[in-house]
């Protein structure tokens, strides 16, 4: 499938084109493009193993972490070839990604690991600056600072994997399932805060399962399914789209919206492709 | 008494040194997950450097030096070697490593010949009094500078941009990946810091009473070795307190070998070894590791 997202050529922002990536045999995405305007909130929705995580390593860089590749296709920022790029490079370009599961350092303190978030800052004189924001933020860091970060919950670890990335001053923020695992209330906390950090300008691209949060904060979203992309548009619009509710506000627990069918996984991907926006 | 005091005081002193050496493993391991089997060789190379050039520009510039030279091959064995060996294993790294080190030790011994090569050393065979127990002063030398060296080290550890990157990595490469850290400087930079601990190392190893610098100063490294592994090869702590058991019991044992003949001779050397197999039945991962050595 072939799903290209017009948009005026030259905008500013993260744009990826025509992905594929491979772990060895396994092709884990294919033709992938997607656009994250400066300043926007763009959410990637899919279930588990849709390729989502795939996509951030791609941007960031760290496929080769996993023994994976991009086999076509490339991602670049403001027009500028991002993807090639070490990952050291990728986050001197302004373009921080929290990892999915929070990997806070556990045997490190929380002070200690928002010192390690400052390492790829551009600018080593804006770290008081970063620090003073982040805790603004996240005040429980301050608190818990002389503490290890294996002992923080888990709403406290998605706060410092967040403040750790806000430390180097991203200009766009790459946030991988951040409300996973999080009680409701303190996934609305991690919710707002993302408005605030993006308020405060910061772009996001938020790769979420919890689609009714993701659609909350997103202008615009994708849905992403063994590889491709099946669905993108305005969020509100795939808020309200039927598949999207019964296949992912449904089975997400929103209690506005009608369980139609609870073998909705069941539905595979031809009936998605009308979806193209 | 005093006799055991000595052995006790030369135990410490020697058990600085191994720390020394020991903890040069552990950071490579930590950075890199690689077990340097090389490292008796940057422990001769600094040795050597300090022992060539001690005549020409003085002792402390040859120790320098010898510092510089030692921490320099760590970086090029980094750089060369261990960089581009594009391997999936770190098994197959630590194999490559002995490789390197078969290769610069054969070099250093042609060189060094049947030698035996004096370093230079201000301290000479000056034997202090202290009541009753007399040590060399190169003994004291050895702790207090190790001392030193290892109280710089672990700030540097804790406190800096560097120690903070290379926790980081070791902690999770990929995570440190993420946050800008270079894998490839923190890897270098542990391999240099290693050689520089293994040149300090080796100056002790070669001075009164021992002759001084010959082929044989290689077997040292491989005393520490033990220390590492029986400390954990992930922990500094551990590296320091193998060091240091491992250099009181040789001392121990070889100063009352004459008491512990009936479990027969060369007991001292074996002892290191001895006390690492019996640490690691009881605690697979080390003193102080979090990693079992089976994952190496
Ligand atoms: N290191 C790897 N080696 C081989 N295959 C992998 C690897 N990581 C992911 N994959 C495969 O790539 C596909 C996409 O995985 P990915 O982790 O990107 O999915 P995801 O959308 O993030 O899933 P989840 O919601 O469970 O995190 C899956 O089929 C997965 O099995
Ligand atoms: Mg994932």
């Amino acid at each position: 499938m072939n799903v290209h997202d017009p948009r005026p050529p030259g905008a500013s922002g993260l744009s990826v084109r025509d992905l594929a990536v491979n772990y060895g045999p396994v092709t884990a995405l294919r033709g992938i493009s997607l656009d994250v305007p400066r300043g926007a909130v763009v959410t990637v929705l899919g279930g588990n193993g849709a390729g989502k995580s795939t996509l951030l390593r791609a941007v960031s860089g760290t496929l080769r972490f996993q023994r994976g590749g991009i086999t076509s296709g490339e991602v670049t920022l403001d027009g500028v070839k991002l993807s090639g790029a070490a990952t050291s490079a990728v986050v001197a370009r302004g373009v921080v990604q929290v990892p999915e599961g929070r990997r806070v350092f556990a045997r490190m303190t929380v002070e200690e690991n928002l010192r390690a978030g400052a390492l790829g800052a551009r600018d080593r004189r804006s770290a008081a600056e970063a620090r003073e924001r982040v805790l603004e933020l996240f005040p429980v860091l301050a608190e818990r600072a002389r503490q290890r970060a294996g002992l923080l919950s888990g709403g406290e670890q998605q706060m410092l994997a967040m403040g750790r990335a806000m430390m180097a001053c991203p200009e766009v923020l790459l946030l991988d399932e951040p409300t996973l695992g999080l009680a409701p209330l303190m996934a609305a906390r991690i919710a707002e805060t993302v408005r605030e950090i993006n308020a405060q300008g910061t772009t996001v691209l938020l790769v979420e399962q919890n689609a009714a949060m993701a659609l909350s904060l997103a202008s615009h979203a994708y849905v992403l399914e063994v590889g491709e992309i099946a669905l993108s548009g305005p969020a509100a619009e795939l808020a309200a789209s039927d598949e999207v509710r019964r296949r992912y506000l449904g089975v997400g627990g929103d209690a506005g919206d009608p369980p139609v069918r609870p073998d909705g996984a069941a539905v595979r991907r031809p009936a998605l492709s009308r979806w193209s926006a | 008494m005093s006799t055991f005091i000595e052995l006790l005081v030369g135990g410490i002193s020697v058990g600085a040194v191994y720390a020394l050496i020991a903890l040069g493993f552990v950071v490579i391991f930590k950075a890199t997950e690689v077990v340097n089997f090389a490292h008796a060789s940057l422990l001769l190379v600094g040795g050597f450097v300090i022992a060539k050039t001690h005549p020409l520009v003085g002792f402390w510039a040859a120790l320098l030096l010898g510092v510089a030279g030692a921490a320099a091959l760590g970086a090029l064995i980094e750089f060369a070697v261990i960089r581009r060996a594009n391997v999936l294993s770190h098994s197959v790294l630590a194999i490559v490593t002995i490789g390197v080190d078969l290769i610069l030790v054969t070099e250093l011994t042609r060189q060094i010949g049947t030698e035996v090569l004096a370093l230079g050393d201000p301290w000479g065979s000056d034997v202090l009094q202290l009541g009753s127990v007399n040590v060399p002063a190169t003994r004291i030398a050895a702790l207090v500078s190790a001392a030193v060296v290892i109280t710089a080290f672990l700030l540097a550890f804790k406190y800096t941009s560097w120690g903070v990157a290379m926790r980081a990595t070791a902690e999770d490469s990929e995570t440190a990946a993420l946050m800008g850290v270079r894998r490839g400087r923190v890897s270098m930079g542990a391999w240099a810091v290693a050689g520089a601990l293994a040149a300090v190392a080796a100056l002790f190893m070669c001075v009164f009473p021992t002759p001084g610098l010959d082929r044989n100063v290689t077997a040292v490294a491989m005393k520490a070795f033990p220390a590492a592994i029986l400390g954990g090869l992930d922990s500094t702590g551990g590296a320091l307190a193998g060091g240091f058991i491992i250099g009181i019991t040789e001392s121990l044992v070889g100063g009352y070998q004459e008491e512990l003949s009936f479990l027969g001779r060369g007991l001292g050397d074996v002892a290191p070894f001895l006390v690492m197999i019996i640490v690691l039945l009881i605690r697979p991962a080390g003193l102080f590791g979090t990693k079992e050595l089976a994952r190496v």
